[in-house]
């Protein structure tokens, strides 16, 4: 929508400029000469420099996105299409065929099924922790003392890197681990439970290690949308016999809804990628427990050597992301 | 300026630093860093390693500068860092043709550097500069030819808690397979958190495949190749020493949290005195000591089979070095080799890592100062380094594999036999 307005404004502004400059200096109301044609040439240039201007802005972002972005991406997708890249002097041309082996593994599709439940479990725990939190912070019944402590203490996790994230969890969870040791303390289980290392557990117990690493970001975007809801809304509402529910369903639901369809779109593209995590508490096991499909293609790449292969599942992994990418875009242009 | 001469000027502007950017991001893509840089008739070689972070500051670089002194001419820049980030710098320059002059090199990579061409073939190499192999403790080899030289090796024996073992009713360190698995289960039967012994089986670093499983196989003589192929099935060393693994499982004596478990962890685990034995390498009694002064330790060989009365593999990991093939100054970069493999430098660096030399010659400092090295030296010298995984096609991967295996079979999924035939033919096709 922009560009095309950046489009259209300039060369119409070009166009009705050069048309008042005719009338000028050869109008046949001015009682001279017919005036020769203008040179068009000259307002021929004009025009272009004119519409070549917003594009000479773009031009160092361009050049950064072809570099950066879009040169590594063509070369994996044609990696993806021969055979033995990087690891062979000579690749030949393959077509199809590392995409028909990345799926037919079925360790390709434990680690989608992972990464899916991984994924969606993340999201809606992120969405329903992070709104609870925000309107707790955002309520009226707490002094701004106990909420600005609060607030700091909710917002902690996102403060550390993914290295601390996963050092810590794998301290709290070992199985001689504080976790084991609370637990064992008031009954819950036997206090030797291996929540990492067992197959049954070990992807709740990355789930939850991600929720928890997750949730500040929906709960800082979702308090500022709280805090941009006018209070006359909620007075309406009141005035009209509204319930705190009904205030909550009718009111913040559908206000922040643009928020929470935006930052859902963008966390699902961010998790589905979620790859040092993973890679530093459980190595993708045991026994594929946790293999996700980012887990899935590094080791394709850097423990095989398969680069071809691991190509190929990156390009389905672009694929579906892009997918969610498409979405996250309609929704933007729609907002706007 | 008007605001059509403004716009104009910040459009060119604009043209003209995207066209700056676009140039220098091209000229910048050339510097290939195994060119060795020039100056004053000097050259310049690159080590990459990740060997001087885990050496005393500036011990490594003293080393260099001797070199250079004794080699007035090349000069040695050193690129440093941690094991995981050298192996991903060698793999990258690797694939990009420009590894460093001189690499630091595990076992567990050359076979796949060698089959790609990307380092030298160093049998050549030595040749041509007349260097005397004999005095090498080993070479690895693909296809006759020798890609790399253990500098240093890192044994793992076997380390015993002897105050646990003791309050256990364990007079000595075990040494044969039932004295292991009835020492672990009195260690285990002391409760309070406490186990016989630890099995690191993560994933992501999977060399407790290597170090903590096929370690019992090596031990007692047994080999997981023939013919430089896989024979994990149909093969009794293999299957016994990975039936012990899981019989130790089954009987409760392992400490929880093998399936993510690294190497670390284990080191914690048995520092903080909560299990009663280990295989670890050497490289860590320093940091053991260090941590936690008052436990009573000690090293001894591998258990093996009862009956068995023959040589001991004991397995190692060792400080590699190799020379790109892209290098332009090989005969420099030999010369380093040369230098760093020496009686005298060898002897040194040992000295400095707490290792065993590449050198035959060589005899570390620390052999005569400290007990407990002294003894593995005995270990060291009695046996033979084994680690059949150097110098096979994608190693770790070949351990990850077996790995998932194991840990199947362990969780009550599969059998022995099964996870055995299993990582059999997953190994088959890796080679």
């Amino acid at each position: 929508m922009f560009t095309s307005h950046a489009q259209r404004t300039p060369a119409t502004a070009g166009a009705s400029r050069a048309t008042g400059a005719d009338r000028t200096d050869g109008a046949p109301g001015a009682g001279g000469p017919p005036a020769p044609t203008p040179p068009s040439t000259r307002a021929g240039w004009e025009r272009l420099k004119r519409r070549l201007t917003p594009y000479g802005f773009l031009s160092p972002t361009g050049v950064l996105l072809a570099i950066l972005m879009l040169t590594p991406i063509v070369m994996v997708i044609w990696y993806s299409l021969l055979d033995g890249v990087i690891t062979t002097k000579n690749s030949a041309f393959v077509g199809f065929a590392n995409y028909t082996e990345v799926l037919t593994d079925p360790v390709f599709w434990t680690a989608a099924r992972n990464t899916l439940v991984f994924t969606t479990v993340s999201v809606v725990a992120h969405f329903a922790i992070g709104l609870g939190f925000a309107m707790l912070l955002n309520t009226p019944l707490l002094s701004h003392r106990v909420k600005a402590f609060f607030r700091v203490i909710y917002v902690l996790p996102w403060l550390f890197t993914v290295a601390i994230i996963a050092v810590l969890w794998r301290l709290l969870l070992n199985p001689n681990g504080v976790v084991n040791y609370l637990l064992g303390t008031v009954g819950l289980t036997d206090g030797q439970t291996e929540w990492l290392a067992n197959p049954s557990t070990a992807l709740a117990a990355v789930t939850f290690i991600n929720i928890w690493a997750g949730y500040p970001f929906f709960m800082i975007s979702l308090l500022a949308g709280l805090q941009g809801i006018p209070r006359d809304l909620y007075e309406a509402a009141r005035v009209d016999g509204a319930t705190p529910f009904q205030q909550f369903r009718n009111v913040t639901v559908p206000q922040l809804r643009p928020i929470i369809v935006s930052m859902a779109l963008l966390d699902f593209i961010w998790t589905t990628q979620q790859f040092a995590l993973i890679w530093m508490t459980t190595g993708g096991g045991p026994i594929n427990a946790t293999e996700m499909l980012s887990t899935f293609t590094y080791k394709l790449a850097f423990s095989r050597y398969e680069f071809s292969v691991a190509s190929a599942s990156a390009v389905v992994v672009l694929l579906a992301s892009m997918v969610l990418a498409f979405f996250y875009v309609r929704h933007q242009k729609a907002r706007d | 300026m008007s605001n059509g001469a403004r716009m104009r000027y910040l459009g060119g502007t604009a043209v003209i630093g995207a066209a700056a950017l676009l140039l220098t991001a091209c000229g910048s893509g050339g510097g290939d860093a195994a060119e060795g840089g020039s100056s004053g008739g000097d050259v310049t070689i690159e080590f990459a390693q990740w060997w001087e972070p885990e050496l005393p500051d500036g011990a490594f670089r003293e080393l260099m500068d001797t070199f250079e002194s004794e080699n007035p001419g090349i000069k040695v820049e050193l690129l440093s860092g941690p094991y995981a980030s050298t192996k991903e710098q060698v793999l990258a320059g690797a694939a990009a043709g420009t590894m460093s002059d001189v690499v630091g090199l595990d076992g567990a990579w050359v076979n796949d550097f060698a089959k790609q061409g990307s380092i030298a073939d160093l049998s050549a190499l030595m040749s041509e500069d007349g260097f005397d192999d004999s005095q090498l403790v080993s070479q690895v080899q693909v296809d006759g030819s020798t890609y790399m030289i253990p500098v240093v090796n890192f044994v793992y024996p076997m380390f015993s808690n002897d105050d646990l073992l003791a309050q256990a009713g364990v007079d000595a360190p075990p040494s044969t397979r039932s004295e292991f698995a009835a020492a672990a289960e009195a260690v285990t039967a002391l409760g309070d958190n406490t186990y016989g012994w630890v099995l690191p089986l993560s994933l992501e670093a999977p060399n407790g495949v290597q170090n903590d499983v096929m370690s019992w196989v090596w031990a007692s003589g047994g080999s997981m190749l023939a013919d430089g192929q896989p024979a994990l099935t149909d093969n009794p060393d293999v299957e016994s020493g990975i039936q012990f693994v899981a019989d130790l499982w089954d009987a409760g004596v392992v400490a929880p949290g093998s399936f993510t478990m690294k190497e670390q962890d284990k080191v914690e685990e048995f520092t903080n005195g909560r299990v009663g034995m280990m295989i670890d390498s050497l490289a860590h009694v320093t940091t053991i000591q260090e941590s936690n002064p008052d436990l009573g330790f000690s090293i001894s060989a591998i258990p093996a089979e009862d009956d068995y009365t023959g040589e001991r593999g004991i397995p190692y990991a060792s400080w590699g070095i190799g020379v790109a093939e892209n290098s332009e100054h090989k005969a420099e970069a030999m010369k380093l080799v040369e230098f760093l493999m020496s009686e005298e430098t060898n002897a040194q660096l040992s000295s400095i890592a707490n290792a065993f030399p590449g050198n035959t010659e060589s005899v570390p400092d620390f052999v005569e100062d400290n007990e407990l090295f002294a003894t593995a030296f005995e270990i060291y010298q009695d046996g033979y380094p084994a680690n059949e995984f150097t110098g096979l096609p994608v190693a770790e991967e070949l351990m990850r594999q077996l790995g998932e295996q194991l840990q199947k079979a362990l969780n009550g999924d599969q059998s022995v036999d099964d996870a055995l035939t299993a990582a059999q033919k997953s190994w088959e096709s890796e080679f």
